[in-house]
């Protein structure tokens, strides 16, 4: 413990600020020095793709009705994953602020890196990138592995068909962008087990309560993000949904949104 | 330099911090001083930019914290013991902050050994003990080899050999021209390592000094404080 090692004679640059750039390296850093981080991805894995070979090795299109084999869409059908794993990301989003303030962390944070918005913005780019990579990777995966599963004579799913790799596409993108709401949730609540609430409390319970009303059901619920699913991953359409395009705008514009009432919150209280 | 003028905070009712007003100047360790609840860790992190003052505002070489160039390259503060994710090891940890102010790598290395953690840079933060946890703090707060360090209570938890530790590292650092502000609640302490000192007391200023020139004052340094103090002790007991 001498105190030659004091000053250090470390090129640094005198010049220039931090910035967006070295704040996403720490946050990065931050992110996957974590344990949970890694356990929640591989979990999210397993259950897009497990899911969808299982859901897929039982389909019995044999016996099913002129109907059924009608609306039968085994792309769609590949996805079944998405209701767990949407609830996954949207934990490692959440974790992602909460366990700062839980911790003390965010103090650390703040000092290194005092324009918080910043701050906010750094972690979104990489909890979207990393999300966004995770999904997609499971998304296709889940795809590839649920349709080797299909027997005869059922009808495969490939890419080529019109609106498959739309749907494959945006069943990677779709948790990503819960991911990010949820980390705008969490900047908001502060607090993990509020923030996790009000993560179910949107995906799984505003569903149900809207089904049980007629009139929301057939005018809000397709703004839900859990029925903003299905319409982001059916190749063949379904009633009373968004278009995909629009579903996909809508949800970028939902994360922006929680987003920015996030990095108003952080800004406005003490850390 | 750290310069405060005319802080106020209200935390609800209560007035946590008074229109307070000092300086910390470069080249010793200046005390911060007052009873528990005085108002030391909230004029901190105010001076930190943590929370916002209701009136007045802390600088430093001129600047508010949140317009800092390289905040930690300029400011080194150890303000809760434990400001760290548990599941981190502390060589991740710092690794973490050195990226957010393009600190190298070396000086991860270099900090972790100032501060007597290299043995225990791999392990998980949240199983450090009190006084390791304070070394964490304190590596963090060293890692942009800053000019002006804040630290709050950094004794605690520390064993006599670690308190000695620091109160050597605090002088060198002053010595070396560095801004050093050390919080405590004990004069006795401080007075082994400052020779400035900040006294409040109710968030109030009650007197900017030296140790030389408080223990002047009375028979003795303690007595002094009390005497300083006297009326301002939020919990005062009585036998």
């Amino acid at each position: 413990m001498s105190t030659a090692t004091l000053r250090h004679r470390d090129a640094s640059p005198a010049r220039g600020s931090y910035g967006f750039r070295t704040v996403a390296r720490m946050e990065w850093r931050k992110l996957r020095t974590i344990r949970s981080t890694w356990y929640i991805l591989a979990v999210f894995a397993a259950a897009m793709i497990g899911l969808a070979m299982l859901v897929l090795k039982n389909e019995n299109y044999a016996q099913l009705s002129a109907a059924g084999r009608a609306s039968f869409d085994p792309a769609y059908d590949a996805f079944l994953g998405l209701v767990l794993g949407q609830l996954l990301l949207g934990v490692l989003g959440v974790l992602a602020i909460t366990t700062e303030f839980s911790s003390g962390m965010i103090q650390a944070t703040f000092a290194a890196a005092p324009r918080r918005p910043l701050v906010l913005a750094a972690k979104a780019a990489v909890l979207g990138a990393v999300t966004l990579a995770a999904g997609e990777i499971s998304a296709f995966a889940a795809f590839f592995a649920g349709q080797a599963m299909l027997k005869a004579p059922a009808p495969h799913a490939t890419l080529g068909q019109p609106g498959v790799l739309r749907a494959v596409a945006m069943a990677g993108a779709y948790p990503a962008l819960i991911a990010l709401i949820s980390l705008g949730i969490g900047a908001i609540i502060r607090h993990t087990a509020g923030a996790i609430c009000a993560l179910v409390g949107m995906v799984f319970v505003l569903p149900l309560l809207f089904s049980l009303s007629n009139s929301l059901r057939d005018t809000a619920q397709k703004f839900l993000p859990d029925t903003m699913r299905n319409s982001l991953i059916a190749v063949k359409p379904v009633g009373h949904l968004l278009s995909p395009g629009l579903t996909f705008g809508l949800l970028c514009a939902y994360a922006l949104a929680a987003l920015a009432a996030g990095a108003w919150a952080l800004a406005r209280h003490a850390a | 330099m750290i310069e405060a003028r005319g802080l106020v905070k209200h935390y609800r009712s209560t007035l946590a911090v008074d229109n307070l007003s000092f300086d910390v100047r470069p080249g010793t360790v200046t005390g911060f001083l007052g009873p528990n609840g005085a108002g030391k860790s909230t004029s901190m992190r105010m001076i930190m930019g943590l929370d916002r003052p209701d009136a007045g505002q802390a600088r430093i070489d001129g600047k508010s914290y949140g317009h800092l160039r390289w905040p930690l390259r300029e400011v080194g503060a150890l303000l809760e013991a434990k400001a760290f994710h548990p599941g981190r090891t502390a060589r991740a940890h710092l690794a973490a902050l050195a990226a957010s102010n393009a600190i190298g790598r070396r000086r991860v290395d270099d900090v972790l050994a100032i501060t007597g953690l290299e043995q225990a840079a791999d392990r998980r933060a949240g199983k450090f003990s009190l006084g390791m946890a304070q070394r964490l703090g304190i590596a963090a707060a060293l890692l942009g080899d800053p000019q002006v360090l804040l630290l709050d209570e950094p004794v605690n938890g520390l064993d006599p050999e670690g308190i000695r530790w620091i109160r050597n590292l605090l002088k060198n650092l002053a010595a070396q021209g560095r801004t050093v502000l050390v919080s405590s609640h004990l004069i006795s302490e401080i007075a082994h390592t400052a020779d400035a000192l900040i006294v409040i007391g109710q968030g109030r200023l009650l007197a900017q000094t030296t140790v030389a020139q408080l223990s002047a004052r009375a028979s003795s340094l303690e007595e002094a404080f009390f005497q300083l103090t006297e009326g301002v002790t939020d919990y005062s007991g009585s036998l």
